[in-house]
């Protein structure tokens, strides 16, 4: 006899593709905010089954900060190939360029912050009026908050105290021209049951969530890969370690650890072991206690 | 994990400011090892620095800057972990500012509520209130847990007198499923690990509870309906002529080859596929969302519903409903909103008043009939256009609706068709 009920990740997944769905029925020129990171390559294969047979309705937007690994790039030109998908690029030098972003200096310079210049300029640029993201609740106690549907004011603020009630399966995704949306489909969903479905799924990942060796600097608690773009002091002495990345961001925050999965089992099992969060190794959400509410309220994914 | 039947249990935790909602909290996430080390390491240092010894579980729930500066919740917050039985969804909201708003949308899609009682204080007008809430939003599961039972000496006689207090409020519920469990957040008794104290107590500690409770049976499996959300048409080459109605079952079951009727244009026609991406299923039940097709070439659209013939939701323009009022723009009778009602929307006017609730009392009132921030009552609505209803007692899914400004596009009301 055939169960009625889904199980845990059959009614995430549902909960996910009832969103996408509702965000093509009810917005103009929506995008998925594509990192190259597993949350939003999840977020690209719930929407191809979403919308099967037809191809996903919507472009990919790429917020490029120039400071990538050139293993996600390559990932993202041939998924965005394979789907058939039209790719936006948002180009923070391009941002620098115009002067309309200054660069970070020192040590522990990053673009990060940048992102969000740029981000709000290629939205209001491509006249987008909704952006998909793969932000999750438990990633961060600012996310603990967000709604599936979020609003941003014609600035593109975030106004926690202020949100719109959500209720049931209804999402009200009115808004007033200049203002925009965020949608998280996978608001729900862990670290760890991103991981059991790409598992279930058989999701192509990059390379870099599979243990590999390279040369990397002890720095931030965290092993950061050795790179064009960072500069060594004196005392950081570079060396080789099998690694792998936990969460993908800009070539110069994130930090590997030492590992030995190199198969999905293998990582879906060591991620099960962890007693750290994910987050822990990203030194953009180190800057402060309150980092990311502050830069989510600016406009940050 | 076991991932083929693990189901996903949400819940809601209603309390005040200090009965201990967020030390249970807490104590849920740190017994069952959902707390990572960094954040165990966090939370210890704030402890430290606030003079409190050992780790306050309580800051594990700490949020926005302004709700650390004042040490409140001011919206609802989502937090999550896993036991090898389940995956658990907790909606914690805010037991003081706004408690009505708050407590209604973590009620909406919550399949149990715990209510937090403090054992000095007993049932007070906040437990009442709270349970009304519970009750009105149809939540499945109530479970009471008796709080702070380690500052009364783990008194039998005062956990039975609360119990018997509660079943006096709870026979005015329409809940079936109630349970008591008497606990110390703050101890750990009865929360993940039985008491070792409470031995007069033989029921299962509160995560057991909510591990074992039914919930299967939580969303309707009868009445067949699928509200078309979206059209998916490819135009390949491959799928010239494919026209799938997307959407999410909001109860029932559909199966290939079943008669249907699609409201509100009333045409016949029957199933010829149900896919989920590129598998064909023999049959979906809610809440799965699929992509249906049908026999005969039909004019369907976004705002449609798919039933079964024999199996037909109310087509209404007027009806009652109670509702809970969430702006501060207090309710205009006679005024215009906006109404979305599962994939439909339309425009809807509030005609009447019938009643509010008295919040304190939980009374019914015809005397003060303006719904300001927070109030509940009954109101009379009338819509542009038919939509496909049920009662909210029957479904769920399709008894509820919200309103909306058009104004300022802000949800001013969550709405259960009575």
């Amino acid at each position: 006899m055939t169960k009625f009920y889904l199980n845990y990740l059959e009614e995430l997944e549902a909960e996910a593709i009832f969103v996408l769905r509702e965000v093509v029925a009810q917005f103009q020129r929506p995008v998925i905010l594509f990192s190259g990171g597993k949350d939003s390559i999840v977020v690209t294969h719930l929407a191809k089954k979403a919308f099967f047979p037809a191809k996903i309705p919507f472009p990919l937007l790429h917020v490029d900060t120039g400071h990538n690994f050139s293993e996600t790039m390559t990932f993202r030109d041939q998924l965005v190939a394979e789907l058939g998908l039209e790719l936006i690029i948002g180009s923070v030098q391009e941002s620098i360029n115009q002067g309309k972003v200054r660069e970070e200096q020192g040590k522990h310079a990053s673009r990060n912050e940048l992102q969000i210049t740029t981000l709000l300029d290629t939205i209001e640029r491509e006249q987008i009026d909704c952006a998909i993201g793969g932000g999750r609740r438990d990633e961060e106690k600012a996310r603990a908050k967000e709604r599936f549907f979020s609003h941003r004011d014609d600035f593109g603020q975030w106004d926690p105290k202020n949100q719109r009630p959500e209720l049931w399966n209804l999402f009200n995704g009115n808004y007033h021209k200049g203002e925009h949306f965020r949608v998280f489909p996978i608001s729900n969903w862990t670290e760890m049951d991103v991981w059991n479905y790409i598992l279930k799924e058989n999701i192509q990942i990059p390379s870099l969530y599979f243990a590999h060796d390279r040369e990397v600097v002890w720095r931030n608690e965290s092993w950061i890969p050795v790179s064009e773009f960072i500069e060594l002091e004196e005392n950081e002495k570079v060396v080789t370690k099998k690694i792998r990345f936990r969460t993908l961001g800009d070539i110069t925050i994130t930090g590997g650890i030492e590992s030995t999965a190199d198969s999905l089992e293998s990582i879906a099992l060591e991620v099960a072991s962890m007693r750290q969060t994910e987050r822990g190794n990203r030194a953009d959400d180190k800057r402060s206690e309150t980092s990311m509410e502050d830069r989510k309220k600016q406009g940050y994914f | 994990m076991e991932i083929s039947t693990n189901q996903l249990l949400r819940f809601t935790t209603a309390g005040n400011v200090d009965d201990g909602k967020s030390t249970l909290i807490g104590r849920l996430l740190y017994d069952s090892k959902s707390i990572f080390e960094d954040q165990l390491q966090a939370v210890a240092t704030t402890s430290k620095r606030r003079g409190i010894d050992g780790v306050d579980l309580a800051l594990f729930t700490d949020g926005l800057k302004d709700e650390r500066e004042q040490g409140i919740t001011i919206d609802v917050a989502y937090r999550y972990f896993t036991t090898p039985k389940r995956k658990f969804i907790i909606a914690d909201t805010p037991g003081h500012i706004q408690y009505t708003r708050n407590m209604v949308t973590g009620a909406s899609t919550a399949n149990a509520a715990i209510v937090l009682i403090d054992a000095r204080k007993g049932v007070t007008e906040q437990t009442r209130r709270h349970s009304f809430i519970a009750s009105l939003l149809h939540i499945p599961h109530l479970i009471v847990c008796v709080n702070k039972m380690d500052l009364v000496e783990y008194n039998q006689e005062v956990y039975a007198r609360i119990v018997e207090e509660f079943e006096a409020v709870a026979s005015k519920l329409v809940i079936k499923d109630i349970r008591f469990i008497p606990i110390s957040a703050l101890n750990g008794d009865n929360v993940v690990n039985t008491s070792k104290i409470m031995t007069w107590y033989t029921g299962a500690p509160l995560l057991d509870e909510l591990e074992n409770l039914h919930i299967s049976s939580d969303y309707n499996k009868i009445d067949a309906r699928f509200p078309v959300q979206t059209i998916i048409r490819p135009q390949s080459t491959t799928y010239r002529d494919f026209r799938g109605y997307a959407g999410r079952l909001m109860s029932g079951i559909l199966r290939p080859g079943d008669e249907i009727t699609i409201l509100p244009s009333g045409l016949q026609s029957k199933i010829k596929s149900i896919q989920l991406h590129n598998q064909e299923l023999s049959e979906a039940f809610a809440p799965m969302s699929v992509t249906v097709t049908i026999e005969d070439d039909i004019d369907v659209s976004r705002g449609d519903m798919i039933v079964r013939r024999n199996n037909l939701p109310e087509q209404a323009q007027n009806f009652d409903a109670m509702i809970c009022w969430l702006s501060s723009q207090p309710a205009q009778v006679g005024g215009k909103y906006s109404i979305m009602h599962t994939s439909n929307s339309t425009k809807a006017i509030v005609q009447s008043v019938v009643y509010t609730i008295d919040m304190e009392t939980l009374e019914r009132s015809t005397e003060k009939l303006n719904l300001t921030m927070n109030a509940i009552g009954r109101i009379r609505i009338k819509t542009a256009k038919p939509l496909m209803i049920d009662a909210y007692r029957d479904n769920r899914h399709t008894g509820n609706f919200i309103l909306i400004d058009d104004a300022t596009n802000e949800t001013v009301a969550a709405g259960m068709i009575v």
